[in-house]
């Protein structure tokens, strides 16, 4: 085994500091749960880590003044499980991340890592993207704010530039009859990588016509992808509205063919899910 | 490359060692402090043979860098019983029968004892999701969600 250095930085300074000045290969430590598979397959080598969770901050929840909720970028799916107000306020990003692994991975798998590891299949990034969700990046120039879609932009890789790291995610705060929720299709009901996932955030009208909407499809191309939501806005959802949406969550799939389902089997459960999911967000809304 | 001193805490008592940056928390309290009882399964965090308790919450130790442990409460398999009194959990798995060749039960057990220090009354729906990552491959797993509900029942009463 090359040498590793293992560093544990307790400020986000630091660890930036860290991070720009390093020579070789460097992986960010959050949860740990993707990188030491990886590490122990041999499919990355780095020889430096950074573990941010000495960090003060980078694991909790927050909710702000205005009702919206800052995340540190460290923080478990256990975590989000156990915060009564963000499962109610955001059920859909509660349930993705706690659909990521065991519940031994829930005890550590933390949402920066879900990002960063950048799989298309990560559960919490379409749940996030659907509800709106930005990050707080830390780097070599200071820190910048990013919508959470900017950041995946290959299977494997990201948009941040070398020595930045996400510190947090930020959470709008729950305007009028807004309902969020996240699903996926595996052949179990446990402990499996999405074939498909699907988050959908709507905000309904007094009268239950979805306003405004965001569709985010997971596992049926090379990142997240969204659909266009101008398929269900104007509508109570009905059904020609749900068959405007599965259409439309169809025409955004560009999968691959491989064990967990085929091209043509992601591409229909895709349609599916796109209606179930956003059925239940309508209804969280207090649509029906 | 010089190692790791990380100060801990296992099984109630404080702990030092020294660990390499690779080395998982599982290697270390197999390999260099004799504690043995978790197992290595798969290495991969799918199978629960080494699930430990991190300040009281359930986690993979082969998931774990040694180093990370610095600072924080482990407790293993070895700390479960009281001394020579064995644990309402570990009597239920024997009266149960819920083991054969018995490789994945510490993992079972302390997945169990996490499970019912935050919920003393599961379902037996939430046993099965709460232990959907720890694999038996001799029981059929009805044996241990059995033990995992008299446990629980046991615990409940004293």
């Amino acid at each position: 085994m090359p040498s590793l250095t293992y560093v544990a930085p307790t400020t986000v300074s630091d660890a930036v500091k860290i991070l720009a000045a390093a020579s070789g290969p460097t992986r960010v430590m959050s949860g740990g749960t993707d990188l030491l598979v990886q590490l122990r397959s041999g499919r990355t080598k780095p020889d430096l880590i950074v573990d941010t969770k000495k960090i003060p901050g980078i694991i909790g929840i927050t909710q702000n003044a205005d009702g919206g909720f800052t995340i540190g970028a460290a923080t478990s799916g256990a975590l989000l499980g156990e915060h009564a107000a963000l499962k109610a306020a955001y059920p859909g990003i509660v349930e993705a991340a706690q659909l990521i692994g065991s519940t031994q991975v829930q005890g550590r798998a933390s949402l920066a890592g879900n990002l960063c590891n950048a799989s298309p299949a990560a559960d919490s990034v379409p749940a996030m993207i659907a509800a709106g969700t930005t990050v707080t990046i830390a780097g070599p120039a200071g820190t910048r704010t990013a919508a959470v879609e900017t950041i995946v932009v290959a299977p494997g890789r990201t948009s941040l530039a070398k020595g930045e790291m996400v510190t947090a995610f930020h959470l709008p705060p729950v305007k009028g009859k807004t309902g969020d929720a996240y699903l996926r299709f595996i052949p179990r009901t446990e402990m499996d990588i999405a074939v498909v996932g699907c988050g959908v955030s709507v905000t309904l009208d007094a009268a239950g016509t979805i306003t405004a909407a965001k569709i985010s499809m997971g596992a049926v191309a090379p990142t997240q992808v969204q659909v266009d939501p101008s398929c269900i806005i104007g509508s109570k959802l009905d059904d020609a509205a749900l068959a405007r949406l599965d259409a439309a969550a169809q025409a955004v799939c560009n999968p691959i063919d491989d064990k967990r389902g085929t091209i043509e089997f992601r591409t229909k459960v895709a349609g599916v899910l796109a209606r179930r999911t956003a059925a239940i967000a309508v209804a969280r809304a207090g649509g029906r | 490359m010089s190692k790791i001193h990380v100060t801990t805490s296992i099984n109630g008592e404080p702990a030092e060692f020294l660990a390499e940056a690779h080395e998982s928390l599982l290697d270390v309290l197999r390999n260099n402090l004799n504690l043995t009882g978790s197992k290595e399964g798969c290495g991969s965090g799918d199978c629960g043979a080494c699930s430990v308790l991190l300040d009281g919450r359930l986690v993979c130790s082969c998931l774990m860098l040694a180093a990370e442990a610095g600072g924080h409460e482990i407790t293993t398999i070895e700390g479960i019983a009281d001394g020579d009194k064995l644990h309402p959990i570990q009597t239920a798995f024997l009266e149960n029968a819920a083991l054969q060749c018995g490789f994945c039960t510490p993992g079972f057990i302390v997945a169990t004892k996490a499970l019912l220090d935050k919920n003393p009354d599961p379902s037996e729906t939430e046993i099965r999701y709460w232990l959907a990552g720890n694999l038996c491959r001799c029981t059929g797993y009805d044996k241990i969600v059995r033990a995992v509900v008299d446990a629980a029942a046991e615990m409940r009463g004293s």
